[in-house]
């Protein structure tokens, strides 16, 4: 059975490994000594000892892996356009490919008009492109699209297979993971292979955005992650490159739902993934109504605001201007966040922001290491007096 | 209409501290709840319940504490709970979660939907609806804000979706995972609490559910987590320094230009 080891002759009983234990599953006396029926097994432990006497023995349950090659991606084709994230992913796709020294796939699913987006994804970096296209394939049915994807799957084995992030890939990911038995990482916002072992290395943020976990699907395959839109660079398209296309025809079973189309649209105006010019406000606007002024500054500068998770959750502003992991990814010329601390979630979401002033009171924020611009100092306090400038026009 | 409710046990906070010197957690008193998206899921739930009859079961995967959060999801509307707790379960991923809690669902019989929060607060991965759909073979509707109309064969959702909302009709049985704030979760009444003690829960191990060993838990966990480390935090940004007026007075210089830049 996999368990928990403790190296007794390595321990140095510093009880790092006791405290880092949220199960409170490790007493340290001269050495640690762990209760296996209150381990969960979550790894903190390991990855807190000094002297590395702890491991997590695992029985591993494997397949045969050489038969698995290539870096496919599933590209996002909805209503009749292509998501720019499915050339984010291809591009990524090119490069992880070149490092394995094999080829990147861009697999798109959708009615026949889907067909033409093959050579924008050559020209992103496909080698080739399946199109899994026509009336069985015109709706976005998680269950019929996922059937589709892990058959094609099984036939030609990928030994990557990558997802955007988006609301309907984040549905249709882990449907197919479940169906091949494979393993997934959600919202990475890094992908790299490892040079030793090959394996794809995903990371992405965990506990609250305070930590980066690192993630690794050693012995299934295909190696499964999601990644945020905007987080990877756009690749330059490159119209010399040779389109290869091939139709493909998986068995599917019936959808098994039907969709009615929508009751309400988005909400009119442009969505703050759009404006050149954003505001964000954070938790250290302090109260609801500081996140007028944050407005206000906003339609002074002819941008929008948005803001950070904390304040969607307590209600001060709605679902659509929040920014972030589990929000909107946002590249703004210029990004003004106020009291806004940058949780690792929240700087996923600001990656392709172009200059970034921040204004917090804490110091040590780690938005102010994403920052082009830091004031340090009240953002009320800030805001009121930027406001005021504006207005009276003093700066010319 | 008898639903299904999975519930998770998290952190009542998901922020984690660590010591800048050593490295370590510095950990509060931190207490358990059951994640927040959970609760929207078994109101909607409790509601149907109301409004056409059936039963609630509660689902858990998870240590033998979590009991005490499914005799709270009892005192607030749920019949009845099965807590699925095993050393064997220990270090499960997303794959070898779902596919416990496949077995928890089967052990509780016939439903018609099971109801999931959209993710959880401490994971976020918003992966365990779809996965758990998967091994049971039913569709699955994610971001679900409201139950519109419930037939015989198939219930009529609104889901979230390109920033509107979307009417979606699924077949039964079938799998919802629900967003947050789409009703008030009711707080338990001193009957409730009364019922939430006396429920049945039942508490299985991996053998009850004759769990295939090779999937469960670690062992069955597709995924590593191979390093867990505090981001880097170099900052090479430019201070502007001075009191609240003569940093908005620098600000409004800076923005003139960067804003004049980006027109020219």
């Amino acid at each position: 059975m996999s368990g928990l080891r403790i190296d007794k002759d390595l321990c140095i009983g510093c009880g790092n490994c006791a405290n880092a234990c949220l199960q409170e599953a490790l007493t340290v006396d001269s050495y640690a000594e762990v209760d296996s029926a209150k381990c969960i097994l979550c790894g903190m432990c390991v990855d807190m000892c000094p002297v590395s006497a702890i491991s997590i023995e695992k029985e591993e349950s494997g397949i045969d892996k050489s038969a698995y090659g290539g870096v496919w991606v599933c590209a996002e084709y909805l209503e009749g356009s292509l998501h720019p994230c499915a050339l984010e992913l291809t591009g990524k796709a090119r490069e992880l490919a070149a490092q394995l020294e094999t080829e990147a796939t861009a697999v798109v699913l959708g009615d026949e008009s889907a067909d033409a987006c093959a050579s924008q994804l050559s020209y992103a970096g496909a080698d080739k492109v399946l199109l899994v296209t026509g009336e069985r394939f015109a709706q976005p049915v998680e269950e019929v699209w996922a059937a589709a994807l892990a058959e094609l799957v099984r036939a030609r084995k990928p030994e990557i297979l990558l997802f955007g992030a988006t609301e309907f890939g984040r549905s249709l990911a882990p449907r197919v993971a479940a169906m091949l038995e494979t393993g997934l990482t959600a919202d990475c916002t890094l992908l790299e292979i490892d040079p030793e072992t090959k394996l794809l290395r995903q990371t992405r943020p965990a506990f609250g955005g305070n930590l980066m976990a690192t993630i690794v699907c050693p012995d299934r395959r295909p190696q499964m992650a999601t990644c945020r839109p905007g987080v990877l660079p756009m690749p330059e398209l490159d119209e010399t490159r040779q389109v290869t296309a091939e139709h493909v025809s998986p068995d599917v079973p019936a959808a098994q739902k039907t969709l009615l189309g929508m009751v309400r649209q988005a909400a009119a105006g442009k969505s703050i993934t759009e404006a050149k010019v954003l505001v964000t406000a954070g938790r250290g606007v302090g109260d609801k109504k500081n996140v007028a002024l944050v407005r206000r500054l906003a339609e002074l500068l002819g941008g929008d605001y948005a803001v950070s998770r904390p304040l969607v959750d307590m209600g001060w502003a709605e679902y659509p201007h929040q920014v972030g992991q589990t929000g909107v990814t946002v590249a703004p010329d210029l990004l003004i966040t106020c009291g806004v601390s940058g949780a690792i979630q929240h700087l996923a979401g600001i990656t392709g922001a172009k200059t970034v002033i921040a204004v917090n009171t804490d110091p040590e924020a780690p938005i102010f290491a994403r920052a082009d611009y830091a004031v340090v100092g009240d953002c009320v306090q800030v805001l009121k007096a930027l406001i005021q400038e504006l207005e009276n026009g003093t700066t010319k | 209409m008898n639903c299904i409710v999975c519930i998770k046990q998290v952190p009542s906070t998901n922020e984690v501290n660590l010591d800048p010197i050593t490295k370590t957690i510095i950990r509060d008193g931190r207490q358990s709840v059951t994640n927040p998206y959970d609760t929207f899921a078994l109101e909607t739930a409790v509601q149907l319940k109301e409004r056409c009859g059936g039963t609630v079961s509660v689902l858990s995967m998870g240590i033998p504490a979590t009991e005490r959060l499914l005799r709270d999801a009892v005192s607030r509307g749920a019949d009845r709970g099965l807590l699925l707790t095993d050393r064997a379960f220990a270090g499960a991923d997303t794959l070898a979660t779902s596919y416990t809690l496949s077995l928890g669902v089967r052990r509780l019989g016939d439903f018609d939907l099971i109801l999931c929060g959209k993710m959880a607060i401490d994971g976020d991965t918003a992966q365990i609806g779809p996965e758990l759909a998967a091994h049971l073979g039913i569709p699955h509707v994610t971001d679900v804000l409201a139950i519109t109309e419930v037939g015989g064969a198939s219930v009529t959702v609104e889901t979230a979706w390109q920033g509107g909302v979307r009417q979606v009709k699924v077949a039964l049985p079938a799998l919802l995972t629900v967003q947050k704030d789409v009703n008030q979760p009711r707080m338990p009444s001193i009957a409730g609490v009364k019922r939430g003690l006396e429920a049945p829960v039942e508490v299985l191990g991996a053998e009850a559910v004759q769990a295939d060993a090779k999937r469960i838990g670690l062992t069955g966990s597709p995924t590593q987590v191979v390093r867990t480390e505090a981001p880097q935090r170099d900052s090479t940004a430019v201070y502007i320094e001075g009191d609240a007026s003569q940093q908005a007075h620098k600000l409004a210089e800076l923005i003139a230009g960067l804003t004049e830049g980006a027109r020219a």
